[in-house]
């Protein structure tokens, strides 16, 4: 960092017309947004260089989250792997799972049934919809909105008690499963989450009300934080962020997956790369969330939820207490774990956050050889220190919020 | 088995005389641990998924107001209860200790999931088995999250641990200072 | 989808490109030579019917027992083409050093020091090489497949329990 002690003119020196008028001298001052820290989501430390509340420069410090996903992911079997992805990115887990589910998936070339592919988006959008009002919350309240969170949270888990009765678990869903998902929507399932959206866009409309016009956030929103689209695209920007600042790259229109491309819904597109943008695409983004999941429902039809492949799937339980081969299959592969077949292949879905990767490579036994995840916040965290220069230090906290730097996907 | 005697608890049942209360010290104790116990300031040093948990108990749903430990306050210095909610992995290990030292007594530490418990099921060169290889914890609330109803439990749980901990408006003596560095 | 992309790169590059396929689920994969990546990317970034104009995912793998070891992998996308392209560079152990191409993408930056960091790859001309995740005291890089899954380096004392079934409390140990 530089050292001004020697320097008794401040940095916007203009010269003095006499000795009693020059301006008091400065110096610049490091502040350590440490790891702990409210508004620093979990765990990445921010040494800010500061002139008055004029950034200078920052460098940031993470890894204080760091749990070796891809080192445990390389002595765990490939089902075994499925808990580990839900937390990664942790608001919005199925979708981490249905990405490293399709990495398995295109090594094992396996097709996945019609039913099971619906499933996996509908969850996933639900999934997003948690995300993006996990980060407008967040923004709120930090921004001193703090009734918006109040409204989020229940709205958050309402979506969240629907998913609890699919999948078992409100946050962590570990749902996916290579060939397909783990199991079927209870009876009565669409009607409810068909409800549970009328009110959760109902709770999603009343925090546009407060914060989308709201004189406070537009003025701390608008103009800070921006970054260009030529710039977002050479730092690998994806999703929202992305999208804010003008490219209108999205995995599920630019290369659809699963069921992408019979459904019929928008991307939203930003102008100016700001923090307001930002929080417009995820605002807007929920709205189209919404649209998917009803016509999802309006075109799954009863059917399989996973392959019948029975080296990568397990077999139903009739066939395993009733048939040899069915109780052989199932000692084989949760034993051993399913034997991937050798190669490496990479899956990218459209995360909340972006395009999330999963670069797999097997040697044919039942653990993975290598998993890498390409983590989306990874590009915007990397880019904070410059999107920053030059900003106050309270336009920090909008940015970090919009960004959306998710703590166990950056550092995996 | 180390000796650190600030890790292990005051026993509840006083079986020392020195140990034993007077009537008067009894009812200042009650109602010092009633005090206590309905006004934590929580200090949630939040890492990871937890997290997401820890935000639903705090609002509307499963109201952590309702037990007066509502107020988060983010500097130790104005916290008496530390909620450390995710994993703690070995870079972050000296920051939560440097945190619960600046702490002042009397304090509390809830470890928050299983991560912070006993490490979860990251058993790996970057993670620590669970914060109490290093500070000392009150009570552990499992669950990878736990569910919200499991946090409030656990919340009553060390509401009942401080009612029945021994408070005194004075220190006889002065508790061992932790060793420096 | 991008074999037009690997056969102009084939043709530009004809000895630094030793190898070319398309691999599981239709990914096109190009075996480069180490010396040429820098130039290989420059190109790739800047050549008008490539354009992979988006900071690549750079991981490797450890494929310990066979030469070369390392597998550094540069997975593309260009967003004004839509297409996707792998670049496999091999790097091996005696020589881990590869020219950094962060002058290329600035996105490149924490990707190659992830790469430093956990498998030990050095970059040549990288603006901050520095350990990303992992605390400057850690010795070893731990993604190498030599290196113990619970090797653990603690930064200060721990207190060892001797019971974990039964964990610390009050009469635990």
């Amino acid at each position: 960092m530089a050292k001004d002690s020697d320097n008794l003119l401040p940095v916007h020196a203009a010269p003095a017309e006499s000795p009693l008028d020059a301006p008091f001298p400065s110096k610049r001052m490091l502040v350590n947004l440490g790891p702990s820290h409210p508004a620093m989501h979990g765990t990445v430390r921010a040494v800010v260089e500061l002139d008055g509340e004029t950034i200078h420069g920052m460098k940031l410090d993470i890894g204080f989250l760091h749990r070796g996903f891809e080192k445990t992911c390389e002595n765990v079997t490939w089902t075994q792997v499925f808990p580990y992805t839900d937390r990664l990115n942790y608001v919005s887990s199925i979708m981490n799972n249905v990405g490293y589910a399709m990495a398995v998936e295109k090594l094992c070339d396996l097709e996945i049934p019609e039913r099971a592919r619906y499933l996996r988006v509908i969850t996933s959008e639900l999934h997003r919809i948690c995300d993006h009002l996990t980060l407008v919350s967040a923004m709120g309240l930090e921004l001193g909105a703090m009734t918006v969170l109040i409204y989020g949270m229940e709205a958050r888990d309402l979506i969240w008690d629907r998913l609890t009765e699919l999948c078992g678990a409100r946050l962590t869903s570990n749902y996916a499963r290579v060939g397909g998902v783990s199991r079927d929507m209870p009876d009565g399932w669409a009607e409810k989450v068909l409800r549970t959206l009328d009110r959760s866009a109902e709770m999603a409309d009343e925090i546009d009300r407060l914060l989308t016009r709201n004189r406070i956030v537009i003025d701390r929103t608008r103009g800070t934080g921006v970054i260009s689209r030529a710039d977002a695209i050479d730092y690998g920007f994806t999703g929202p962020c992305l999208r804010a600042s003008g490219e209108p790259y999205d995995v599920r229109k630019a290369s659809p997956y699963l069921v992408y491309d019979r459904l019929d819904f928008e991307i939203p597109v930003g102008t100016n790369g700001d923090n307001f943008d930002r929080y417009l695409m995820r605002m807007e983004e929920m709205k189209q969330s919404d649209r998917i999941v009803r016509q999802c429902f309006e075109q799954m039809q009863p059917g399989a939820i996973a392959s019948d492949d029975a080296r990568f799937v397990l077999p139903p339980k009739p066939e395993v207490y009733g048939t040899i081969e069915g109780a052989m299959a199932h000692f084989k592969i949760i034993m051993e774990g399913i034997q991937v077949p050798p190669g490496e292949a990479y899956a990218c879905v459209e995360a909340a956050n972006g395009e999330l990767g999963f670069y797999a490579v097997s040697d044919g036994g039942g653990r993975p050889y290598k998993l890498g995840v390409r983590a989306p916040g990874w590009n915007m965290l990397m880019a904070l220190p410059q999107i920053m220069e030059g900003h106050m230090l309270a336009d920090l906290i909008p940015t970090f919020d919009t960004v959306n730097m998710i703590g166990g996907e950056v550092e995996q | 088995m180390s000796t650190n005697s600030d890790l292990d608890l005051v026993p509840a049942i006083a079986t020392r005389r020195e140990d034993a209360l007077s009537g008067l010290g009894k009812m200042v104790s009650q109602g010092l641990g009633w005090a206590r116990k309905y006004s934590l300031f929580q200090y949630p040093f939040v890492t990871a998924c937890c997290g997401m948990e820890f935000m639903a108990v705090a609002a509307a749903r499963y109201d952590l107001d309702r037990f007066g430990a509502a107020l988060p306050r983010f500097s130790p210095r104005q916290a008496d209860l530390l909620m450390v909610v995710g994993t703690i992995n070995v870079k972050q290990a000296p920051i939560l200790k440097r945190v619960y030292d600046s702490m002042a007594d009397p304090k509390w530490v809830v470890a928050f999931g299983v991560c912070a418990s006993s490490g979860g099921f990251y058993d790996n060169y970057a993670t620590m088995q669970g914060i109490d290889r290093i500070i000392p914890v009150d009570v552990y609330i499992p669950g990878c999250p736990p569910r919200p109803e499991q946090v409030l439990d656990g919340i009553i749980m060390l509401q009942q641990k401080i009612q029945d901990q021994r408070h005194q408006l004075t220190e006889g003596k002065q508790p061992a200072l932790p060793a420096k560095g | 989808m991008s074999q037009a992309a690997l056969q102009k790169l084939k043709e530009r590059f004809p000895d630094a490109v030793t190898q070319t396929y398309t691999g599981k689920g239709g990914d096109d994969v190009a075996l480069v030579k180490k010396e040429a990546i820098a130039e290989v990317c420059r190109f790739l970034k800047e050549d008008p019917d490539l354009l992979f104009d988006m900071a690549p995912y750079i991981t490797a793998a450890d494929y310990m027992g066979s030469e070369p070891r390392f597998d550094l992998v540069y997975q593309m996308y260009s967003t004004r083409k839509n297409h996707r392209i792998r670049l496999r560079v091999g790097v091996p152990e005696s020589d881990p050093v590869v020219a950094s191409v962060t002058p290329v993408w600035k996105g490149a930056n924490w990707y190659e020091r992830y790469c430093w960091d956990m498998y030990g790859i050095r970059f040549e001309g990288h603006p901050d090489p520095r350990r990303l995740y992992m605390y400057e005291e850690f010795v070893g890089h731990p993604l190498r497949k030599d290196y113990s899954l619970r090797g653990r380096q603690p930064l200060m004392p721990e207190r060892t329990v001797d019971e974990p079934f039964r964990g610390p409390g009050p009469t635990g140990g």
